[in-house]
């Protein structure tokens, strides 16, 4: 016989919490923003969702679906979130094609937007019709007492870029490999490098800093480019600011680390989930210690470790709401004791859900 | 083999469930705060089929839940209450209700003890201001008197909904069926019991069909339902416009304390938020629960607000991907297991030939009846 009274016991519970933790958790944003005298406030991070081109008006429907649906529920959003990131690659092979219907569907959305460059969205044309859809393809803004900084980490050799490929398609190609010994690592260039020091010039030390990367700016797994060249010298340029965050996309995977001041955290794709590194190929590979991984997806269930994130802006430090379909969705937000992000449900490993061990 | 753990299973409950598991079935489930006895299921039959317990008089359990219709109120596409007032949703069968994991389409109550609590107070469904009626028809009621006496020791003056609610999951817990043609087939090894067409539909279950995934079957038993909520295009889809003011709308409402039970059955583009209005997770917009499949000839029509009319429908709904018609616009929450299947005609067909084999025998003659109704075949051979 089943004993189904504790199972009543945690389905009451799990009732009584859901109106909180599920409908208004932007709703929970502290207040103040003490030392630094600014509101609190929200904003959404959709990324990755690589629309891809069959021909003529057929799009892979897959990806098209995931990014339809974090649109969708990013416009339900209440409180409404003061703007929306889109993290890059929007397109799979960054033809007019790709990236028109991708913005045609990120046009959906009821807020502000911007908009980061991957390197899918680039090495076909070097990011000429991007530009044309979204201008920049770095830049800074100030909003609410947070100095918000968007780059292009997804640069390269100009050897590699400019000489070495007999055409934009094989060049695209190329870049889009995974452990391809033809590829060639992330940088942000050295004309960027200036333009950055420049831009942080301007910024007093203890304002925090939001900055916006395609690629990690860390040095975790070369083969699939979760990787910045630059990232000690970038690291060394933001070491006299207090809070700096860098929000990242490119890993399809949760991933988040401390380096000093700085705190990392990835964010999901709306495409397709990459296994960790570790997991796939034999060569050296830098998953951030603190980071606790995400379970094995479900291959039935295309949106299975896809999702988008919400996230607050709180005393300079960036808390991340993931929203997972058909998962468990996650909270990675900065712990000021211990002064790192950490996920708030799953870093005490006896929380975390048993590796599945028979097949 | 099989036939030996099978024998092992039906003696470890045999005193508990006062009958033997059927072929497919797994161990059935009961609360150990109450065990079936045949004097608590006799009372929570008579409760059951009681009509006093409405506003009107004429509305009981089995109103919506008819013994002759698999325990459901088939063809209606929705249910009536009193006075033919019309929910929003589709009788789910109380047969083998005892395994769900949740209950109602969206599970909004966590087991059947708790579930019939509700249909009392629905304005569209039993409609009493408060569950007071009910105790009071017990209390002037001799044969109640005697029954609650010799069932739970209790005086009719003391008598509660917890007692009430017992007897009638008492009385659902005995509703369970097997001893299908594919139990016998799958479970019983009668290899010849399924036709050519009906293996052939087997394997589209299992295969392109990708209906095994939530439909599941299990390595001895077979309940067809991962007990899990699926946005899979059903009444979203006609509200897909209006849900960012649906769903706004809703979750002020259920801040300011609406009872989301008589919300859900009262208003349809509200019913078709599914399970977002249970648990407010945007991933559960449009979800509704997995229903099994057993029987599933015998109780048309389907989904979770009826719309669909046929077995070859629902197949046709995902064949196109969570649409209707091929050229409705897909909803935007659309589960993700849900994408066009590329299923011929022919494994359409095959396919509904297989469900037909799901009917056990003691609701073969509904789905005769029904069959007759609409134009298939039906599940009895």
């Amino acid at each position: 016989m089943t004993n189904i009274i504790n199972n009543r016991r945690d389905f009451l519970k799990t009732s009584a919490s859901g109106l909180v933790a599920g409908m208004l958790p932007v709703s929970l944003v502290r207040l103040s923003y003490a030392e630094d005298g600014g509101p609190d406030f929200t904003f959404a991070y959709i990324s990755d969702s690589h629309i891809q081109h069959i021909e003529g008006n057929k799009f892979v429907r897959n990806w098209d679906r995931g990014l339809i649906r974090a649109v969708a529920e990013a416009n339900l959003l209440e409180p409404k979130p003061d703007f929306v990131v889109f993290g890059g690659d929007l397109a799979q092979l960054g033809t007019k094609p790709e990236l028109d219907h991708g913005a045609e569907i990120l046009a959906g959305l009821n807020h502000e937007t911007r908009v980061v460059l991957g390197e899918h969205d680039y090495y076909l044309d070097l990011g000429e019709y991007w530009s044309e859809l979204y201008g920049d393809h770095y830049y800074s803004w100030d909003h609410k007492g947070v100095h918000f900084i968007t780059l292009n980490s997804i640069l390269t050799h100009d050897d590699w870029t400019y000489e070495r490929w007999e055409s934009p398609e094989r060049r695209m190609n190329e870049m889009a490999g995974l452990d391809n010994p033809n590829g060639s690592p992330f940088m942000v260039g050295e004309k960027q490098l200036k333009w950055l020091q420049k831009d942080l010039k301007k910024v007093a030390k203890n304002t925090p800093i939001v900055i916006f990367s395609h690629s990690p700016l860390q040095k975790i797994y070369k083969g699939w480019n979760f990787w910045t060249e630059e990232a000690e010298d970038i690291h060394k340029m933001l070491s006299p600011f207090d809070k700096v965050n860098v929000i990242y996309g490119h890993v399809h995977q949760i991933q988040y680390n401390q380096i000093d001041n700085i705190a990392f955290t990835s964010v999901m794709a709306t495409a397709w989930p990459w296994p960790y590194p570790e997991s796939y190929a034999q060569a050296e590979s830098h998953l951030p210690i603190l980071t606790v991984p995400m379970n094995r997806a479900d291959p039935f269930n295309e949106r299975d470790a896809t999702g988008w994130q919400f996230m607050n802006v709180h005393t300079g430090r960036v808390d991340l709401q993931f929203n997972l379909y058909n998962n468990t969705n996650r909270t990675v937000a900065f712990n000021e004791e211990k002064g790192h992000p950490e996920d708030t449900s799953f870093s005490d490993p006896t929380q975390r859900t048993a590796t599945q061990r028979h097949y | 083999m099989k036939k030996i753990i099978l024998l092992f299973s039906c003696f470890i409950i045999g005193n508990l469930s006062l009958a033997e598991t059927p072929l497919g079935l797994p161990e059935l489930p009961v609360p150990v705060n109450n065990p079936q006895t045949p004097a608590k299921i006799a009372l929570g039959s008579r409760l059951f089929n009681d009509a006093r317990f409405s506003t009107t008089g004429d509305v009981s359990c089995a109103t919506c839940h008819a013994a002759d219709k698999v325990f459901t109120d088939s063809p209606l596409s929705v249910s009536e209450g009193i006075n033919k007032l019309t929910g929003t949703r589709n009788a789910p069968t109380v047969v083998n209700a005892a395994y769900n994991k949740t209950q109602f389409w969206d599970g909004r109550s966590p087991d059947l003890e708790d579930q019939a609590l509700h249909p009392f107070l629905n304005p569209v469904e039993m409609a009493l201001p408060d569950h007071e009626p009910i105790l009071q028809v017990i209390r002037d009621d001799d044969t109640y008197t005697s029954m609650f006496r010799d069932v739970f020791d209790v005086d009719a003056g003391n008598v509660t909904m917890t007692e009430v609610t017992m007897a009638i999951a008492a009385f659902e817990r005995t509703q369970i069926s097997g001893d299908s043609r594919f139990d016998r087939w799958y479970f019983g090894g009668e290899a010849d019991l399924l036709s050519e067409q009906e293996r052939r539909g087997f394997a589209v279950f299992l295969g392109n069909g990708r209906c095994v995934s939530c439909h599941v079957i299990e390595q001895d038993h077979a309940l067809f339902t991962d007990h899990l909520f699926h946005n899979i295009g059903i009444g979203i889809n006609d509200i897909q416009d209006k849900v960012p003011q649906l769903a706004a709308a809703f979750q002020a409402a259920k801040t300011d304390g609406i009872d989301v039970d008589v919300a859900v059955l009262t208003d349809p583009d509200t019913s078709h938020l599914g399970r977002f209005a249970v648990d407010d997770q945007l991933s559960s917009l449009g979800g509704f629960k997995t229903p099994t499949l057993r029987n599933i000839a015998a109780t048309a029509p389907y989904m979770h607000d009826g719309s669909l009319a046929t077995l070859r429908e629902v197949v046709e709904h995902y064949n196109n991907g969570g649409v209707t018609n091929p050229d409705d616009p897909v909803n935007a929450f659309l589960s993700g297991a849900i994408r066009p299947l590329g299923l011929a005609e022919q494994d359409i067909d095959d396919l509904v030939a297989f469900m037909e084999t799901l009917t056990s025998p003691q609701h073969d003659s509904q789905a005769m009846a029904l069959a007759a109704q609409v134009g298939t075949t039906g599940g009895a051979q």
